[in-house]
């Protein structure tokens, strides 16, 4: 199963609201993908497939996943489910 | 822990003056620090984050959710809110400027979970997020608080 991982600074508070979100868009389409929370320094070592976080994070963990997407706005379901269904679509044919 | 728990009524304040970031953050965090719920240590790991890895605690257009870790001092989890009378940048591209500060303290990874959960029904529920950005009266947010809790 492929494996997201929601990120921020110190893995508690941006990072879980984040989760949350990306859990129901992944529900409403119908994606079965395993997500979980990090912060910064133990994502490096996690071995995710999608990497979500803001910019100022996702910019730091450029080669820690296949796929890396940037959120600015975490209330923003439209974005996320945008930007997560194109990360998926990368990992179809595999 | 429910919203309105963490997020009691004394802990929220409306049209607070603040001329930056860091004093936004300083005063969501006195709230708390008054109270000993957190030591002044936490509000400045909150600065230093900020400064180190950049301001991704503004998680949404004019919303900063202020937070460190619990090892930074938290003797109590807990949560504040402040609305600024001027809103303030935070140096973020897309989200700038910040109106409201919600500052989070959590003594372990899972007793604030809940109420971050409530929070974010507040936060994707306009109407009311229209209420904590624009009223003068503590009182209007308690009651959305308390829907929500």
């Amino acid at each position: 199963m492929l494996k997201i991982l929601v990120v921020c600074g110190n893995g508690l508070g941006s990072s879980f609201l984040m989760e949350m979100n990306i859990k129901k868009v992944l529900k409403e389409i119908g994606a079965e993908v395993e997500v979980d929370h990090s912060d910064l320094t133990s994502a490096k070592g996690y071995h995710a497939d999608i990497i979500v976080g803001t910019k100022d994070i996702t910019s730091q963990l450029s080669g820690y996943a296949k796929e890396l997407v940037e959120l600015n706005n975490i209330l923003d379901l439209e974005d996320m489910r945008e930007k997560v269904v194109k990360a998926l679509e990368k990992f179809e044919n595999q | 822990m429910l919203l309105n728990e963490m997020l009691s009524k004394n802990h929220i304040q409306v049209n607070v003056e603040a001329k930056d970031w860091e004093k936004a953050i300083d005063l969501g965090g006195e709230i708390l620090l008054k109270e000993k719920l957190i030591e002044l240590s936490y509000i400045e790991a909150v600065k230093k984050t900020k400064r180190e890895i950049g301001p991704y605690i503004v998680i949404a257009p004019g919303i900063a959710l202020s937070h460190a870790r619990p090892e930074n001092g938290v003797n109590k989890t807990s949560m504040s809110l402040i609305q600024l009378k001027n809103p303030v940048k935070f140096g973020h591209e897309e989200n700038d400027p910040v109106k409201l500060i919600f500052t989070l303290a959590t003594t372990d990874n899972k007793s604030h979970l809940e109420s971050l959960r409530q929070l974010m029904g507040v936060m994707t529920e306009s109407s009311d997020m229209d209420i904590l950005f624009t009223t003068k009266d503590v009182d209007k947010i308690v009651e959305v608080i308390n829907k929500h809790s």
